[in-house]
């Protein structure tokens, strides 16, 4: 059976299902957040630009941040039949892709958003199992719902699972 | 202090913003004019008002690799530019100032030979904005990054994230004869030095009257 790919853009997500393959191409200071049920072998992708959503003013796309993010994506999981307390994540993202001899508040944002997803993560205990965050590349990121591997591939920095 | 909401923004908004454009990056096409000796056609600035979600496809698919030199904006106006170049349009702005043919991965030599580049077009671009407005900008030192369209986008919509669903930038792009060289600036002023740019220019702000 071919397996689709869904295509998550910035301040976006999807969810899917076995074979379903979840994808998000050029993370620069964004997070791709991946949770996943091994169990029923539903997954979910979100992609996330800022930390809070309640240090913003205008926050109507919920999805741009990772508190509020990571809350929908379990929200629309569930409905597919994912179980919470079975639910694993990787990450990757959270780059700084210009060096810090500029405003640093601006460009420490990738680590910024690395830290808030964690917190977010840990608040609901859901664990980590993978994580390719940092650096001062971009990556593109696919999730292979079937097995639960996430490609992470680079320009000049290699491609790996996780 | 009353903002200018993205979403609102008119016609004459536009209309200045790409006026701005216009007079901001003819002035750097012609410092990097006299920079390589050779005439360079502009074309007219466009003035784009895009959905987050949509920010990484700008240059087609968003793993494209492109070359971005970035500056910080400070002074009465703040926000940052975004000068990008795709690789073969860097090859032949090397290749015109220095007369050598870059490999796709460009050594120390030739990034650094980008950036000052690029930090001369921004430094004309800012100078005659500022002489315009009367407002003081300056920009920071340059920062290069080669590497994915979608990740180095990211840094400019992570900014317009923070105060709006939509992204705002003003896109020029220009032509050397010989050579194919396509540029495109991006200005983004901070959502509050929109305000101050349009006062400055005598436009008259119709948002909400609550000051």
């Amino acid at each position: 059976m071919e397996s689709k790919i869904l295509r998550v853009g910035m301040a976006d997500a999807k969810v899917t299902k076995s074979p379903g393959i979840l994808t998000t191409i050029g993370l620069g200071s964004c997070v791709g957040i991946v949770l996943y049920d091994p169990i029923a072998k539903v997954a979910g992708l979100v992609h996330i630009m800022l930390p809070y959503s309640n240090k913003i003013s205008d926050n109507s796309n919920k999805l741009k941040f990772a508190d509020t993010g990571i809350e929908i994506l379990i929200e629309e999981m569930l409905k597919e039949g994912a179980n919470p307390k079975r639910l694993i994540s990787k990450l990757a993202g959270g780059a700084q892709m210009f060096s810090s001899k500029i405003n640093s508040d601006i460009m420490n944002i990738g680590e910024r958003n690395v830290i808030a997803t964690k917190e977010v993560l840990k608040k609901l205990g859901i664990p980590i199992v993978a994580e390719d965050t940092g650096g001062n590349y971009g990556r593109t990121i696919e999730f292979y719902s079937e097995d639960g591997r996430l490609l992470v591939k680079t320009i000049g920095h290699g491609v790996k699972y996780i | 202090m009353r903002n200018v909401d993205i979403n609102r923004l008119n016609e004459i908004y536009l209309d200045v913003l790409k006026e701005l454009g216009n007079i901001g990056a003819g002035n750097a096409i012609t410092a990097l004019s006299t920079m390589i000796g050779k005439k360079v056609d502009m074309k007219v600035p466009t003035v784009k008002i895009l959905e987050l979600v949509e920010v990484p496809d700008i240059f087609g698919s968003p793993d494209t690799v492109i070359v971005g030199i970035y500056f910080g904006l400070d002074g009465d106006v703040k926000g940052n530019i975004l000068f990008t170049l795709d690789l073969d349009s860097a090859s032949s702005l090397i290749w015109n100032l220095m007369g050598i043919e870059a490999k796709e991965e460009f050594d120390e030599l030739e990034k650094s030979a980008l950036e000052e580049i690029g930090n001369i077009m921004a430094g004309s671009y800012v100078a005659s904005l500022s002489t315009l407005t009367s407002l003081n900008m300056k920009i920071s030192p340059p920062a290069l990054s080669i590497d994915m369209a979608g990740a180095i986008l990211s840094v400019p919509a992570i900014q317009y994230g923070e105060i709006s669903d939509k992204i705002l930038f003003i896109e020029t792009q220009f032509v050397e004869g010989e050579r194919l060289i396509r540029g495109d600036f991006f200005l983004i002023p901070d959502i509050n030095s929109f305000d101050l740019i349009l006062k400055a220019l005598g436009v008259e702000v119709n948002g909400e009257q609550n000051s």
